[in-house]
């Protein structure tokens, strides 16, 4: 284990969550007991467990709900992404104005300074 | 069977000020102003006051700044603050606080001048980190994201919700406070500018100034008040999230839980409710709100606000002052489901006026489809 490991392991959830971003991967949650998923990050899972483990994410999803956000300096989506995991997060996807709900799609990493997870239309 | 609060406490002041716009006035000054009329509607000196219930878009510490700003002394103060449905929950808090004996005349107080001061939504809300990279535009997007899933689900269409906003300014055009007037046709929502798909700004409620204040007592004395009583007959709050990703299911709110909870308090039932106040940001929150409190299935809101029937002369009489989306909406609007419960109680609506006002229901709306609570008010001929 190097330094950002050592790092990790006195962190919280969030700030964990944006290293292992910052490292290109898409990480969630898992109780060890219960097996459920949590996200967004946090220290107590909904049942009450604390034994989180970080697993990478599939990257699998599906769009639950969208909306185009219309400003005069361009429009972008937002939406709520339903995992193949379980947990549902807020997120864009990329590349297409907008997506019918029920669509697949497929996370990536857009590096930056924040780096983010963002989703693509998954082709059939 | 009712709960041992029911009737206990009653509404006897109520005042407003810079309904609309009010240039030139602080957030501060119009709550003053409209505790100064509700203190006059009341026959009450601003010393009778020792109990401040009060929450704004612009005070971290609302009841503090209302105490220091009007000179009170209070007793008792609560600035619970879930967003725009924090009134209801203040009359809650105020009447057990009544009931109590901690305090004998409580101030439930808002104001803003979010029009005049910016002519946008004011908001101490912050940012939810995991939100934040996808820059959602607070508060329309989660309300476009629980639409975009309505819509989905149950083939609601944008004509529906057009048909809430419709019934909305037919009601204002009956009430010369309103701030929207004026013919609306359903092609008018429709045409208006795309803000956040599938919501225009015809979806959205107004941005204006206003203030509103209610002062309410014990019962044993509500009657020696010059006022007709406006009686408190229960209230229930439900919250399951405070972002809209952390929502379980979009087409689903709190109001599910604070509506029953609410009628088993008040020991209602729907048939006997006369008003029905539900606090309208956006067209779909009427929509979602009908559902959730039992006017009609899951689903159908869409179908059952059509052909006039929450519009004037309609079968159900729903946000007759106009609503958020034609009345009033100075960022946070419960105070002033409560002014309308109490107008059309009272008998004062003028041409709005209900023929038979005897149960209120009025239903607060907190964040993004988050804090959900519900109240009733009545008239001595429930109690």
């Amino acid at each position: 284990m190097g330094d950002t490991a050592a790092a990790k392991a006195t962190a919280g959830p969030q700030a964990n969550y944006e290293a292992f971003l910052a490292e290109g991967r898409f990480m969630i949650q898992r109780s060890r007991e219960t097996g459920e998923y949590v996200f967004y990050p946090k220290v107590m899972a909904p049942s009450g467990a604390v034994d989180l483990d970080w697993v990478e994410a599939s990257g699998g999803g599906t769009v639950y709900a969208i909306t185009v956000n219309r400003k005069r300096e361009g429009s972008y989506n937002v939406a709520l992404i339903d995992l193949d995991e379980g947990p549902r997060m807020m997120a864009t996807v990329v590349g297409v104005e907008t997506l019918p709900i029920g669509a697949r799609v497929r996370a990536r990493i857009e590096a930056g300074e924040n780096p983010r997870v963002v989703f693509e239309p998954e082709e059939k | 069977m009712s709960h041992s609060i029911r009737g206990k406490t009653a509404i006897v002041g109520m005042g407003v000020a810079g309904v609309g716009e009010a240039p030139g006035y602080s957030a501060i000054e119009l709550l003053g102003l409209s505790v100064h009329a509700a203190l006059a509607d009341a026959g009450l000196k601003l010393g009778d006051i020792d109990a401040v219930f009060a929450a704004t878009s612009s005070h971290a510490f609302a009841s503090m700044s209302v105490t220091e700003y009007l000179g009170l002394k209070p007793k008792y103060f609560d600035s619970t603050n879930v967003g725009g449905s924090s009134f209801e929950m203040h009359l809650l808090q105020a009447s057990l606080a009544l009931e109590a004996g901690l305090c004998d005349v409580a101030l439930i107080c808002y104001g803003s001048n979010q029009r005049t001061a910016g002519g946008r939504l004011v908001s101490m809300s912050e940012p939810q980190w995991h939100e934040t990279p996808y820059a959602p535009r607070h508060p329309i997007t989660a309300y476009a994201l629980a639409t975009s899933r309505h819509m989905h689900q149950f083939g609601t269409t944008r004509e529906m919700l057009a048909d809430v906003a419709v019934s909305a300014r037919q009601w204002a055009n009956l009430n010369p406070d309103a701030f929207a007037r004026g013919p609306l046709t359903r092609d008018d929502v429709l045409s208006k500018r795309m803000v956040s798909d599938p919501l225009t700004a015809g979806d959205c409620c107004l941005v204006t100034d206003g203030a509103a204040a209610c002062i309410l007592v014990r019962s044993d004395r509500a009657r020696d008040f010059p006022q007709k009583p406006v009686y408190f007959l229960g209230a229930a709050g439900a919250n399951w999230h405070r972002s809209i990703q952390a929502m379980p299911d979009l087409t689903v709110t709190a109001a599910s839980e604070s509506g029953p909870r609410a009628f088993e308090m008040a020991g209602l039932t729907r048939g006997e409710v006369d008003l029905v106040m539900l606090y309208d940001a956006f067209t779909i929150n009427t929509i979602l709100f009908l559902e959730d409190l039992g006017f009609c299935p899951k689903g159908e809101g869409g179908r059952f606000v059509q052909d006039g029937r929450i519009a004037p002369g309609g079968e159900l009489a729903v946000n007759t002052n106009g609503g958020g989306l034609s009345c009033v909406h100075p960022g946070m609007y419960g105070m002033f489901l409560i002014a309308e419960g109490v107008a059309q109680i009272r008998g004062e609506a003028g041409e709005r006026q209900l023929k038979t006002a005897d149960v209120a229901l009025l239903h607060g709306n907190g964040g993004t489809l988050s804090s959900q609570v519900t109240a009733f008010l009545g008239s001595e001929a429930v109690l």
